[in-house]
């Protein structure tokens, strides 16, 4: 009998690790023992980027979209949805909804988001060219190795206007005329698949839910350049894109789709894989490119750009997966549909891992241009608990803040840099007013010190000096004029450092000072935190007149600092408190005041 | 001679097997190698003996202290053996704001471990890690790449316990 029905389940790291490897075998074993193996088929495929209701099950024809299943759940789906064809209600995103199907575009999360990235993922099984392949797949590289010339492939992309999408925004096609225009016979084409921004995953979700778009894409290149090797550095932490890749590359070899004279166009090309090991700094092209030549990921002084002089001092073109992943639909649809996407001078979409005190985080994809209130409201669906607005933080350590104050403005590499923030990578993370803006720039700071690489001083010092100001002004130590030391400190780096890294390392700090500056006063001069996060800064009290007595709060505390007997009101001796804050979250009367 | 040179004398008491030394054979005529072969290394072991740098440098004939630049400039590779069971604790930003700080210092406490430290009997390390990718369940930590996520302080104790029993059982 013929497969009627397709249960997609997400394979992404997010849903596997909730139990959703559980929920598939428990699908599958459903499916064998209802009898209906024959006409249900359970397919893994890449992340649908509704991470917060994960594991997802969406399915096909009918589009039902479950959300939160547990394996326990899949005797039920396969003996209501699959045999009797009635979706399980309490499954369903918004129980409200008398509807029958509760189908993807009518959920909030999805409908202001526009997929060209994330065309493939939670689509199709990423393990399978075939699958790939039915979706257009390679179809671009066909074109472009059959009906373009070099020259027409690089003006298709500059047409489209695409700009890199891995932090600075500069134009994809003047990177690959660059490289092709310097002279050599060995070229190489490299994916910057070295994800370090703490926050953010919108590249591993590509890869391992459409492996196959960044071959394609590079293969293209490759193409339009002159180059006939390629090069994916990819992070050692994602141990499943790795194996998602390792499989595409083995069945795009055996497609003829890489290696020699593809599609019998005497076309040659082939790709490698090129594990990181965990540095930040390797996200810095010529760092990169140290650490895939196998040395210390140090960057060095540009120029020689990489176009002229990269992997192996040959001419080479550096994309990050993003922006490799737009490449074969610009080839196919033209750069002219892909241009009348987002705004004149950022086109096309961006994906942004928005996380942090949000009720939907998870993976979106939207146009360039929409502001920050869609997406945060709209698809994010506002700020978890209730609570508010404080800033949301884009472009992680190299990036800064935005306020409430600018959530109309549209997202985009010009209105972002004016912010004093950046686009970066796309991490986005919401943060409430539980959330203290020098704690948060003081931990920034603090992974800048442990990325930084050591080898200029602006850099290693810089961080250094920064972190310790940011310390001291957290600990209650700080004095006014600490805050002129941070801007001092941090202009310089900004101007004298070797490398991006360094260059945008003080941004969080000079960000959160420029709107935030009243926080930082507080903190100098009244010693208080007014997010309570910074525990030098805070006195819990208990209110004699709230306490019922109940001795909750004496019995969790873990440091016995509080006394008192049944029914009379408890005391917190300061001396013996650590701040933990145990006994404010235990209290069911609101007795215990934070200061 | 009393004093005994370490690398001479450590040097023959690990032998790689056969299936690792084919690898960095076959990695040996490729250029910039070394990372990958440290990757591979690290696989077998769960880190990077003194013994086995040793060899790789003379092997892969780079000079002992580019290996030792390289092991020590990378967050990945680990000098000292974990425990039976790895605990990453992921301090990446959205964890870090929804307490991931908090599941780290209740883990060293109940562990009496500290970041980067292995357990008396073996059983546990305790890292901190800057993002493992899951920022929709946080906050979340890893045990040997098993992702648990959406965490409170009080989770901490049953998920030390569950492996407890597992390493016991296992012995």
């Amino acid at each position: 009998m013929a497969i009627k029905t397709y249960l997609l389940i997400c394979g992404g790291t997010a849903c596997a690790s909730n139990r959703g490897t559980e929920l598939y075998e428990a699908l599958q074993r459903e499916l064998e023992a209802q009898g209906v193996a024959s006409e249900a088929q359970v397919v893994r495929t890449g992340c649908f980027g509704f991470c917060e209701k994960g594991p997802i099950v969406k399915v096909l024809p009918d589009e039902t979209f479950y959300v939160c299943v547990k394996p326990e759940d899949a005797k039920e789906i396969v003996a209501e949805h699959v045999i009797k064809g009635r979706p399980v209600q309490r499954l369903l995103y918004d129980k409200s909804q008398s509807q029958v199907n509760a189908k993807l575009e009518d959920i909030g999360f999805y409908q202001k988001q526009f997929r060209i990235v994330l065309r493939n993922c939670g689509v199709i099984n990423p393990e399978k060219i075939d699958e790939y392949i039915a979706r257009d797949g390679y179809a671009a590289l066909a074109k472009a190795l059959t009906e373009m010339t070099p020259d027409d492939i690089i003006a298709e992309v500059k047409k489209a206007g695409i700009r890199g999408r891995g932090g600075a925004g500069f134009p994809t096609w003047m990177k690959w005329n660059f490289t092709k225009q310097a002279p050599g016979d060995e070229k190489y084409i490299v994916c910057n698949a070295d994800e370090g921004d703490p926050g953010a995953y919108m590249d591993r979700s590509t890869i391992e839910g459409d492996p196959h778009s960044i071959l394609e894409a590079m293969a293209i290149a490759g193409r339009a350049v002159g180059a006939s090797h390629g090069v994916i550095y990819i992070r050692a932490e994602y141990p499943l894109a790795i194996a998602h890749l390792e499989t595409a590359l083995k069945q795009a070899r055996e497609y003829g789709l890489l290696g020699k004279d593809i599609l019998g166009t005497g076309f040659d090309f082939d790709i490698e894989l090129r594990l990181g090991a965990g540095a930040f700094v390797c996200g810095e092209e010529t760092a990169l490119l140290a650490s895939t030549m196998g040395k210390r990921g140090m960057p060095i002084p540009r120029p020689p750009f990489p176009a002229v002089s990269g992997l192996w001092a040959k001419p080479t073109v550096i994309n990050n997966v993003e922006t490799w992943a737009n490449i074969p639909v610009i080839i196919l649809k033209g750069g002219e549909w892909f241009s009348k996407i987002g705004t004149e001078k950022s086109t096309g979409t961006k994906v942004f891992a928005l996380t942090g005190k949000i009720n939907n985080s998870g993976l979106i994809e939207v146009p360039m241009g929409i502001t920050l209130r869609e997406i945060i409201y709209d698809i994010g669906g506002g700020i978890r608990g209730g609570k508010k607005f404080k800033a949301v933080q884009t472009g992680g350590p190299s990036g800064g803040v935005i306020t409430a104050d600018y959530l109309d403005v549209p997202i985009d590499y010009e209105h972002l840099q004016a912010l004093g923030s950046i686009m970066g990578s796309g991490g986005m993370i919401v943060m409430d007013e539980d959330d203290c803006m020098v704690d948060v720039a003081r931990f920034y700071q603090e992974f800048c010190v442990d990325e930084s690489c050591g080898k200029c001083a602006p850099c290693r010092i810089g961080t250094r000096t920064l972190l310790t100001l940011l310390e001291k002004i957290a600990y209650g130590k700080g004095e006014l004029d600490d805050i002129k030391k941070i801007e001092h400190v941090g202009r310089a780096m900004q101007k004298a450092a070797l490398c991006g890294l360094g260059q945008t390392a003080p941004n969080p700090v000079l960000s959160t000072l420029r709107y935030f500056r009243d926080e930082y006063l507080e903190h100098i001069n009244d010693k208080k935190c007014r997010a309570g996060k910074c525990k030098n800064l805070v006195a819990y009290a208990i209110d004699p007149a709230k306490c019922k007595g109940c001795t909750a709060c004496a019995r969790k505390c873990p440091a016995g600092a509080i006394t008192g007997e049944v029914k009379k009101p408890h005391a917190i001796d300061p001396a013996k408190c650590i701040k933990c804050g145990v006994c404010m979250s235990t209290c069911k009367f609101g007795a215990v005041l934070r200061k | 001679m009393s004093e005994t040179n370490e690398s001479t004398a450590a040097a023959p008491a690990m032998q790689m097997p056969p299936e690792l030394l084919d690898y960095i054979n076959e990695w040996k005529t490729r250029p910039g190698n070394l990372i990958m072969v440290l990757h591979r290394v690290q696989e077998h072991y769960g880190y990077v003996p003194r013994e086995v740098a040793f060899q790789v440098a003379d092997i892969l004939g780079i000079p002992l202290a580019k290996v030792y630049g390289v092991l020590t400039f990378y967050h990945y590779f680990k000098l000292k053996k974990p425990g039976k069971f790895k605990i990453a604790v992921c301090l990446g930003t959205a964890c870090y704001l929804k307490g991931g700080g908090d599941l780290l210092a209740e883990l060293e406490s109940q562990l009496g471990v500290g970041v980067n430290q292995v357990t008396p009997d073996g059983l546990f390390s305790i890292e901190a890690v800057r993002c493992v990718g899951c920022c929709g369940l946080a906050p979340v930590l890893s045990v040997n790449g098993t992702v648990h996520g959406s965490l409170k302080k009080a989770d901490i104790a049953d998920i030390v316990q569950h492996y407890r029993e597992q390493g016991v059982a296992e012995g």
